[in-house]
């Protein structure tokens, strides 16, 4: 470690340290969130629920299965209390969701070491498939109780919570599982592939 | 990981009552573009450390510029804003963005640019970097703020370069001989004072969360290619 660089004047009347037990929830750089930020590249699709469509697609091009919003909700649901990161530096603490667990969703797919979180709109991510499996990974409809609100994902995004949150791809449509990694949206304009807020995976420099 | 760098507060500029312009001055800069971002970090005496993201306002090749808007929550942004003096320290990660990012092109498609409230500085980027590169890119660029004492870069925003119309509009009352718009940049005002889709301009909105989910669904309403519509939420 250098020297690190004390900025004068910043002083304990500038910030508000998180309390202890929430300290050790919140991953180097991050700050607490007190609202939901949103962020997002373009404006907000319109995705009606009831043309709401998610597919899985293996990695030979074969589309395997196709769910509507209703099929979604009619597998085993999940609620979970999760936390989430933002590479923009904001974190939230104990946010609930209701969903389903991506193994569900890729029972009888023949297996493929990565994956694309496809989404209307046409944002893409890349992610391992090990990242979303073993109860790693969701995907979700509900939020804090409700229906997920079309600004924050809805009506169906991806939640993949120990990865930084722009690869919880929203208004997910397709889950694409390829034989390669193939860079989405964010990773091809710099950003890292995997994203591990713990160990401050922000670039893909990093 | 890449290494913050050490840098200093070069100058300080007051654009508001409760907003400031930081030139900094940080060891390897290597440059940056309209529209990208930095991590600011502080430490105190103490150790303890926090870091936040500021868009850059400053043209490409000229050297960074930040504009902090104070929040009264904040732990970060009063530091600039009431405290940080030329020569304070502190250090820097980036630039960093590839998305909502413009270089300057020969023949490249009109901007339309819209800013809600400090969503106006990276868009002062975009023309300052216009104007620096010698770019003609026809350019219209919508501000909305509270009231005309919380708009930035004023003097700027007053005298356009060639080839750039700006409009300003004030969603909370306009003090007495403004001549300018009042009200929000709702559907109608888009319409009336915005590109049109036929000319298909690329579209940049920046602000806070609320304001660009409204004004991007509106443009796409109004006929503009989702595609060609960047957008950055703060807040």
């Amino acid at each position: 470690m250098g020297r690190v660089t004390t900025s004068r004047g910043f002083a304990p009347k500038h910030f508000r340290r998180p309390e202890q037990a929430e300290q050790e929830r919140v991953p180097p750089g991050q700050y607490l969130a007190h609202g939901f930020p949103v962020l997002t590249v373009g404006p907000t699709p319109v995705v009606p629920p009831e043309q709401y469509r998610l597919k899985v697609v293996a990695a030979d091009g074969t589309t395997a299965r196709t769910w509507t919003l209703a099929e979604l909700k009619a597998l085993p649901a999940q609620r979970l209390t999760t936390d989430i990161h933002c590479v923009t530096r904001w974190s939230k603490l104990d946010t609930t969701w209701e969903g389903v667990p991506v193994d569900v969703l890729l029972e009888g797919v023949p297996p493929a070491p990565f994956l694309t979180a496809e989404a209307y709109g046409d944002y893409t991510t890349n992610l391992a498939t090990d990242d979303v499996v073993g109860g790693r990974g969701w995907v979700v409809w509900g939020y804090d109780g409700a229906p997920l609100t079309p600004e924050h994902g809805g009506p169906v995004r991806l939640l993949v919570p120990h990865l930084y949150f722009w690869k919880s791809a929203k208004w997910l449509s397709r889950l694409v599982l390829r034989e390669r990694d193939h860079p989405g949206f964010w990773e091809r304009a710099g950003y890292h592939h995997r994203g591990d807020p713990w160990r401050e995976q922000r670039y893909d420099t990093d | 990981m890449t290494a913050w760098r050490p840098a200093r507060v070069a100058a300080v500029r007051e654009e508001t009552a409760s907003a400031r312009t930081l030139v900094l001055d940080v060891d390897g800069w290597d440059g940056h573009r309209a529209g990208q971002h930095v991590s600011l970090r502080l430490t105190a005496e103490d150790g303890y450390q926090a870091a936040r993201d500021y868009s850059l306002a400053s043209a490409a090749g000229e050297p960074p510029e930040v504009t902090v808007q104070r929040m009264d929550d904040g732990e970060v942004s009063p530091w600039f804003v009431d405290v940080a003096e030329a020569g304070d320290a502190l250090e820097v990660r980036g630039p960093a963005g590839g998305w909502f990012v413009w270089d300057p092109h020969a023949g490249g498609p009109p901007l339309l640019l819209v800013a809600g409230g400090s969503g106006l500085v990276p868009l002062r980027s975009v023309l300052r970097t216009r104007v620096r590169s010698g770019d003609r890119t026809p350019v219209r660029l919508l501000v909305s703020a509270r009231t005309a004492d919380d708009v930035l870069y004023r003097d700027e925003l007053a005298e356009p370069a060639d080839g750039v119309e700006v409009v300003v509009t004030l969603t909370r009352g306009a003090p007495p001989g403004w001549t300018g718009r009042t009200g929000r940049l709702d559907r109608a005002a888009l319409d009336a004072l915005g590109s049109p889709p036929e000319r298909e301009p690329d579209v940049y909105v920046c602000g806070p969360t609320a304001f660009v989910e409204q004004v991007a669904s509106d443009l796409v309403a109004e006929g503009h290619d989702p595609a060609r519509v960047r957008t950055e939420r703060f807040g």
